[in-house]
């Protein structure tokens, strides 16, 4: 593998990335809204001073959690950590856009041809499109994990509160889960782009790899789930063999003489 | 250059595999215009593929520059540059951004020099910033030629590269095309244009999912239909014929009101004797001139007389 050509098809998919604004509207949009949606939250519950519910409402696995803390300490961290799954989400729903066009979209506008006729391999010009989708949601979801931190000090929330968000669950969410996610949301979307020959099938396809994750959502809101240190190892361990297994598949499915002699 | 022996493409398809390339042999010499000729669906797009090691052959062998496809593929991609049948840039990038892009892809070593050469030398270099998108046809199908030229190829395989061009756009393509000649590349080109074909091409291969013939231009208009020579007259009559015939170098001659119209098999050896003959036989020669084939008649005669073959869509 040679750097130079997977980090010239990054350069050359963000450039053209970034010159769709709805793209651009994607990265942006969706890392500050859910860097402003909590933090508004938390400003109002300390503003009012007050919860509106009770806290023996809250899953036990928060009660216990919480038995050192004050009622509305307990409630801000319960409402903090719902958003520790949207920010697993984050890094996952700004590539596949990007990664589900990106293969489908050079077939459309026919100008996949040329780029197989060079000496690119296969996996340089799967990794760079991997990364050149995995990086921007990354660094978007690391920054508006950042913007949250430094918002949640200047708010003045209760330091048991930005002690869980600085704790190895939520660094492990951050930094470990999301990426990964985002990898595996990726591969699966660059998989479908090579095998369909219609961007809008390859983009609502790719889309379903969400499915499992909003299921973790609902499953911590009915307090099935808890998102603690081991659920995040296991995570890790799950996610990181997947990827490794969609990257060989990926290099494997993709077959370019179907690509070249069966588009439309 | 070029060594093609038994080449055959076959698509899968039910309930029988549709044959795009059928046992295709030929060769091409170093720096060396060759014209590959043949309807649409032809597969000449899929033989082209082929020696650019973008698919692979079903059965035979071919080697670019010594190198066998199916083994060689990356070399083979880093020893070929290819115009595609349609130009695929990348719309929203520059025309010089698109140009970077590939210079870095195939590796070259001065890529900022390389790709002012070829934005120059196809007069792109006052639009280098615009968007490839806004490009018409014609200049799409230059920047597409300078994106092959970039790592400066060996040989060039050119698809259709003046389809769908203006008369005048066209016109600027091909003497860029014959620029090329003279720098000594080996060029394979695929045309419909026959003219185009006839001008460039050293040799010419009439292919039909087989391939029917391969020979230079003159000889196969030879081949074909032999050589006329038209010797107009002050008077012609059948007297006058009749003492060309007896000549033991003409095979056939035919009067067309004061024009005889003589075949021979070597004008250029036969004329002058020709001449004198008729002279001595009273005839006062005005001028005399070749009837000349154009390259369509031959290729209508290969192409009529082969049965049309079943041929995938995409062999095109």
């Amino acid at each position: 593998m040679e750097l130079q050509r997977i980090q010239t098809i990054i350069d050359k998919e963000w450039a053209e990335v970034f010159k769709n604004r709805l793209v651009l509207f994607t990265v942006t949009l969706l890392p500050l809204l859910f860097t402003v949606l909590p933090l508004g939250l938390l400003f109002s519950m300390r503003s009012s001073g007050s919860i509106s519910g009770d806290v023996a409402d809250l899953p036990p696995s928060m009660l216990e959690a919480c038995s050192q803390l004050a009622a509305l300490d307990c409630f801000q961290i319960y409402i903090v950590n719902q958003f520790l799954v949207l920010y697993m989400m984050m890094p996952l729903f700004i590539p596949i856009a990007i990664a589900a066009y990106s293969v489908v979209g050079e077939k459309t506008t026919r100008s996949l041809e040329p780029l197989l006729a060079t000496p690119i391999s296969t996996e340089e010009l799967l990794a760079g499109k991997s990364l050149a989708a995995v990086i921007p949601a990354i660094g978007a979801t690391w920054a508006a994990f950042a913007l949250f931190v430094a918002g949640a000090l200047l708010i003045g929330v209760a330091p048991a509160v930005v002690a869980n968000l600085l704790s190895p669950v939520w660094w492990a969410a951050v930094f470990v889960v999301g990426p990964l996610l985002s990898g595996v949301a990726v591969n699966i979307a660059l998989i479908v782009s090579s095998r369909v020959s219609d961007p809008r099938a390859a983009e609502q396809i790719a889309g379903v790899v969400i499915v499992p994750l909003i299921a973790v959502l609902f499953g911590q809101l009915a307090g099935v789930i808890i998102l603690n240190v081991q659920f995040m190892l296991i995570a890790i361990g799950v996610l990181a063999g997947l990827n490794v297994a969609l990257i060989i598949a990926g290099a494997r499915l993709f077959q370019r003489e179907a690509i070249l002699t069966k588009w439309k | 250059m070029i060594n093609v022996e038994s080449l055959t493409k076959e698509f899968p398809n039910k309930p029988q595999p549709l044959v795009a390339v059928d046992n295709l042999s030929f060769s091409v010499e170093e720096g060396e215009v060759f014209g590959f000729l043949g309807p649409n669906g032809a597969g000449k797009t899929t033989t082209v593929r082929m020696l650019c090691a973008l698919i692979g052959p079903t059965r035979g062998r071919a080697t670019i520059n010594g190198l066998a496809v199916g083994r060689d593929d990356t070399a083979i991609r880093q020893t070929v540059g290819i115009l595609t049948e349609t130009p695929g840039m990348y719309d929203r990038l520059s025309a010089e951004k698109n140009l970077t892009i590939f210079a870095r892809l195939y590796g070259v070593k001065d890529v900022t020099g390389q790709v002012q050469k070829y934005l120059r030398m196809l007069g792109l270099w006052e639009r280098r910033l615009d968007e490839a998108g806004s490009f018409s046809k014609g200049m799409r199908q230059k920047l597409a030629i300078a994106r092959a030229l970039l790592h400066e190829p060996k040989v060039l395989f050119l698809d259709e590269p003046t389809s769908g061009l203006d008369p005048e756009a066209a016109k600027r393509v091909r003497d860029f095309i014959a620029e090329l000649k003279t720098e000594g590349r080996t060029i394979f080109l695929c045309t419909h244009n026959l003219d185009e074909a006839d001008r460039l091409c050293a040799r010419i291969a009439i292919f039909k999912t087989r391939l029917l013939t391969v020979d230079t231009p003159a000889n196969l208009r030879r081949r074909m239909f032999g050589r006329r020579v038209v010797f107009h007259l002050r008077l012609a009559d059948d007297a006058l014929a009749g003492a060309a015939r007896q000549a033991p170098f003409v095979r056939e001659v035919s009067r067309v009101d004061n024009k005889l119209v003589v075949t021979l098999d070597d004008p250029e050896a036969d004329n002058p004797a020709l001449v004198r003959l008729l002279v001595a036989a009273g005839a006062e020669v005005q001028f005399v001139g070749e009837v000349r084939h154009s390259l369509e008649d031959i290729y209508l005669q290969f192409i009529r007389e082969t049965p049309t073959a079943s041929e995938p869509v995409s062999a095109a």
